[in-house]
């Protein structure tokens, strides 16, 4: 088979992953929770090995369950710590999420020992270039593409269906959650919604990407778009697109020079989001000197 | 009392241990202008989300409309304190308004051609309707609270709740907020306003609910703004305030944020 259909599927599946985050991560961005996204992709680890351990199968549902179980957990120590205990926001991510991580690292540790097939580099930093070792084959060479993508492309949709559907409900619990209580609308189910999406979409994109990249996937392209549109649904889609062009630029480059193809990803995502960042600022700095020359 | 709106019966909030309103009981009668003070901190702003029930009492009970406020959502309207959103959020001043039509049960259904129309009045009604197009940080501190009013008219309800609508406007909005206050009096609607100015309490408030963690007073406001009560909610800071407030007064100092419009 060609490569050039392998190197596709590959910018194709990074594109999926990298869509998914950032329709989640704009709405993170703006709730101010996008290190609850760090939390979420690295604390689910446990509850993979867990999982895991208590299956042992390496169906993906099954580690799904225990990771979405770990995201919401996660999800309500925050919570608790923040609101009932009183701690500062930042203390109760980095509180619970470095907590919940070295369980899972202890458990990864100690059960791998058994000769469990779980690797440890995989879970924390995945490789996108090994997902065509998985293809998916019909009738023995009808190639449609590697095992990773449809992991995630369920979940973009899903996603995807989510926000359509749950559009005015994500908006305003995300821009005024005391109004939104005052007409009877639940702040709870939405935040939990969202978060649980959220570890679901880490979790899927785990293989291809791993635990600690998907942030950057989760929060660099939504805030580029922040920086250059003013509307939502135009951030939404700014997001998917820069998620989108760093995913060629970061295949391209990582091809060019043997690097790791996720990190040169989100590498690109960082290098967009800098421009963009100049560019406001000129725009910003200009539009200021018209308001004065006038 | 005959038509109640509000019967806030023993009501007690603590956050973390210490008491934020302690045995808070009152009544208001439908179709009044009410203001609750007191000095800062005396939970008027908790006072106001325990009647909706966004903050939860330890003990004590709320009734709206002589019933529960969850069967009664669709005929109360809320304007938050401004500083309580984030003004940089990416959206427009119309879509702020149409908020206002959202509610528990169609949060899925699309936005009707009615729900529109009854923004386009209500931002007609602050007069920010040449704004709707505007993103909410390319407002000034007046216009931002008069899109949370005309959100809050959108709702069409018969009881508002407004925190703090005069807090950092311009003469303008305090004019526009004023008049749309006494047309809603006017209307038969009931109005429970926080407030912190003392000076203006007189001219706005047919009722005034007097705060300081405790109730110290509730009903008409000749009744409740006597020395007494005043020095027992501010104690010796009241006479303080008062003569900063003389002394402003005669020096004429601006008080208020300058308008943008005036440019």
């Amino acid at each position: 088979m060609n490569e050039w259909i392998f190197d596709i599927w590959t910018i194709i599946t990074a594109s999926t992953v990298a869509c998914t985050s950032a329709i989640l991560g704009s709405f993170l961005v703006l709730r101010k929770k996008a290190m609850v996204g760090d939390a979420i992709s690295h604390s689910v680890l446990p509850g993979i090995v867990l999982a895991y351990i208590v299956s042992e199968s390496r169906a993906s549902w099954v580690m799904l369950i225990g990771a979405a179980v770990f995201g919401v957990l996660t999800n309500i120590i925050i919570e608790f710590l923040n609101k009932k205990a009183k701690m500062n926001a930042d203390a109760s991510i980095g509180i619970t999420f470095t907590w919940l991580f070295a369980i899972g690292v202890i458990l990864l540790a100690y059960f791998t020992e058994g000769g469990i097939d779980l690797d440890q580099e995989c879970v924390l930093f995945g490789e996108i270039s090994m997902i065509n070792l998985d293809k998916v084959l019909v009738d023995g060479n009808l190639y449609l593409g590697p095992y990773a993508f449809w992991f995630i492309f369920p979940v973009f949709i899903i996603v995807l269906a989510f926000v359509v559907f749950g559009f005015k409900g994500l908006k305003i619990t995300s821009f005024n959650e005391d109004y939104a209580a005052s007409l009877g609308i639940r702040n709870g189910f939405w935040n939990y919604a969202l978060m649980s999406l959220v570890s679901l979409s880490t979790v899927m994109s785990f293989e291809s990407v791993g635990a600690i990249l998907v942030v950057g996937f989760l929060v660099i392209p939504p805030a580029s778009a922040y920086l250059l549109t003013k509307r939502l649904i135009p951030m939404i889609v700014l997001g998917c697109v820069f998620g989108i062009l760093s995913s060629i630029i970061g295949f391209y480059f990582a091809k060019s020079f043997n690097l790791s193809i996720s990190g040169c990803i989100v590498c690109a995502t960082g290098i967009i989001f800098l421009v963009n960042l100049i560019y406001s600022i000129i725009r910003d700095r200009s539009r200021k000197n018209i308001s004065i020359a006038q | 009392m005959e038509n109640k709106s509000i019967d806030v019966h023993n009501i007690t909030v603590s956050y973390s241990g210490a008491p934020v309103l302690w045995d808070v009981d009152f009544e208001l009668p439908t179709g009044v202008l009410a203001g609750i003070i007191g000095p800062n901190g005396s939970g008027k702003t908790t006072l106001l989300k325990t009647i909706m029930n966004i903050v939860k009492p330890v003990s004590g009970n709320v009734k709206v409309f002589d019933s529960n406020i969850d069967k009664v959502r669709n005929r109360i309207a809320y304007v938050p304190q401004r500083e309580s959103v984030d003004w940089q959020f990416p959206i427009s001043v119309m879509e702020v308004v149409l908020m206002g039509r959202y509610s528990g049960k169609n949060l899925f259904k699309r936005t009707t051609k009615a729900d529109k129309e009854i923004a386009r009045e209500a931002l007609e009604s602050v007069r920010m309707l040449e704004f709707k197009d505007r993103q909410i940080s390319e407002l000034s501190g007046g216009q931002q609270q008069r899109v949370f009013i005309a959100r809050a008219l959108a709702q069409k309800a018969d009881l508002y709740f407004m925190d703090e609508p005069f807090a950092g406007v311009d003469m303008a909005t305090e004019k526009t907020i004023l008049e749309i206050l006494l047309k809603l009096k006017d209307e038969g609607k009931t109005v429970l306003l926080v407030h912190h100015d003392l000076r203006t309490v007189r001219e706005f408030f047919d009722y005034t609910i007097l705060l300081n963690t405790r109730l110290v007073a509730a009903g008409k406001t000749a009744e409740v703004l006597t020395e007494e009560n005043l020095n027992s909610a501010y104690g010796a800071r009241l006479t303080l305030l008062e003569e900063v407030g003389k002394e402003i007064k005669k020096k004429d100092f601006p008080l208020r944020e300058k308008d943008f419009d005036d440019k």
